[in-house]
């Protein structure tokens, strides 16, 4: 793929978004899909990229942290858009921030009574998700613009679209770094694992990966 | 920011409304949390330490949580600093003490656990409470079969004087281990195995000499 091609199809892409959202009234089932697809937050937006490459290099991880984030998002867009009309300029961002940080807060003790084991995998990644600017982006720039239920349908679907984002590429390092799935071993004894994919640098290598694919699928979208 | 300032300035009583009222709102959301998640997240953690502790003891089916004050082991039932937990069996026979440890690992803090026989003089099972060592590399320190194998009887037998560990515990490189004292390392892991070393040998300094002259309470436990 040549560079100013990629570079083309991505200003178009972005023409794109920018111009749906100026559309006249896109249906709650259209803020839904978009989050998946068209908008994903990791692999269109690529938003949030701190946790997307420390927590996945498990399946498991990636789906903890996908739902904790998706959770943050649902809550705060709820929050943000019923409070809407009440909140000043000026204030804003502080009065989202402090949103978010209340339903992290929430998140970590819930995910304490669900098990020790995986508050101790997600550890400190999980107060990062305060300061995760997909859950800002989304507060600002959709639910503080909506009313509340086409922002639980964007949340819904931007929660889904990082969940899915997240665990595509949790699965596929687990696989390789790991030789399993979910904690499960999928191969003989003997089969030498690539420790890479599971450190800092396979994040980065599995997220190329995804994108690379996910842009051909798009380019050809767009050609055909 | 500059439009908004020219079009209407919010007055600051709005301003300061928003953020107090959001404040209260999201304080009392996190307060509610906590108090509905408090007894779940206490019996959890209660029962990772028991699990953990039936893990570092081979063959015991009871604890009992001493602390030691003025020179003396006494049954307790709160969590204090220098808490130590006596298991006995079915017959209520003393079989050992599981001791937490903790000391700087390759990425942080590394809490354990293990347990001490004073019977054979030695640390008969070992167990990582918390450690957040590199995926892949460090955290072996928790499942590699041959590392674990170390700590079903590592010696830590006293002097003559009975008041000094006789061979310092010291980790030594994979495949290097010839006494009973050395701790089989692992490959990829020096620090993080060192890191163990050190720590056990620190606790085991500290505790040996003093339960092992305090052994009788433990097992009159029961005739109390």
């Amino acid at each position: 793929m040549k560079i100013e091609q990629y570079l083309k199809i991505r200003i178009m892409s972005n023409l794109a978004i920018n111009t749906d959202q100026s559309k006249s009234e896109p249906s709650s089932t259209d803020e839904f899909i978009k989050g998946l697809w068209k908008e994903n937050p990791v692999f269109v937006q690529v938003l949030g990229m701190c946790p997307v490459l420390a927590l996945s290099n498990t399946a498991e991880n990636a789906l903890a942290m996908g739902m904790a984030t998706a959770f943050v998002l649902l809550m705060s867009n709820i929050l943000v858009s019923l409070l809407r009309n009440f909140i000043p300029k000026e204030v804003r961002i502080a009065s989202y921030i402090l949103i978010i940080a209340t339903f992290v807060t929430i998140t970590d003790y819930v995910i304490q009574s669900i098990s020790v084991d995986l508050h101790k995998s997600l550890g400190a990644f999980i107060f990062l998700i305060v300061v995760n600017c997909l859950i800002l982006s989304r507060a600002e720039a959709f639910a503080s613009k909506n009313t509340v239920g086409k922002s639980i349908m964007d949340a819904l679907g931007m929660g889904l679209g990082f969940t899915l984002a997240l665990f595509s590429l949790g699965a596929v390092r687990e696989v390789l770094g790991n030789g399993s799935i979910f904690g499960i071993a999928l191969f003989p004894e003997g089969f030498q694992v690539w420790v890479v994919m599971i450190l800092p640098a396979g994040g980065f290598f599995t997220l190329a990966a995804w994108l690379l694919i996910f842009n051909m699928f798009k380019q050809k979208s767009t050609t055909s | 920011m500059k439009e908004e300032a020219t079009i209407a300035p919010t007055n600051s009583i709005k301003m300061l409304r928003a953020m107090v009222g959001i404040g209260a709102l999201c304080g009392l959301l996190i307060v509610l949390t906590y108090e509905g998640t408090l007894p779940r997240i206490e019996r959890l953690r209660a029962e990772a330490l028991q699990k953990a502790i039936f893990n570092v003891i081979p063959g015991i089916s009871k604890t009992q949580a001493f602390v030691y004050q003025n020179n003396k082991f006494i049954p307790s039932d709160k969590k204090e600093a220098d808490v130590i937990y006596a298991g006995y069996d079915d017959q209520g026979i003393f079989k050992g003490v599981a001791i937490p440890a903790s000391g700087q690992g390759y990425a942080d803090i590394i809490s354990i656990l293990y347990g001490y026989s004073p019977e054979n003089q030695q640390v008969v099972g070992f167990y990582v409470l918390e450690s957040k060592e590199t995926p892949g590399l460090g955290d072996k320190i928790e499942k590699d079969p041959t590392f674990l194998n170390n700590f079903s009887s590592l010696d830590v037998a006293l002097d003559k004087a009975k008041n000094v560990i006789m061979n310092k515990v010291t980790a030594v490189k994979r495949g290097a281990k010839t006494n009973a004292w050395e701790i089989d390392g692992i490959t990829g892991a020096t620090i993080s195995s060192r890191a163990i070393g050190n720590i056990i040998e620190n606790s085991t300094n500290k505790w040996v000499p003093i339960i092992y002259e305090n052994r009788a309470v433990f097992k009159n436990k029961d005739n109390e």
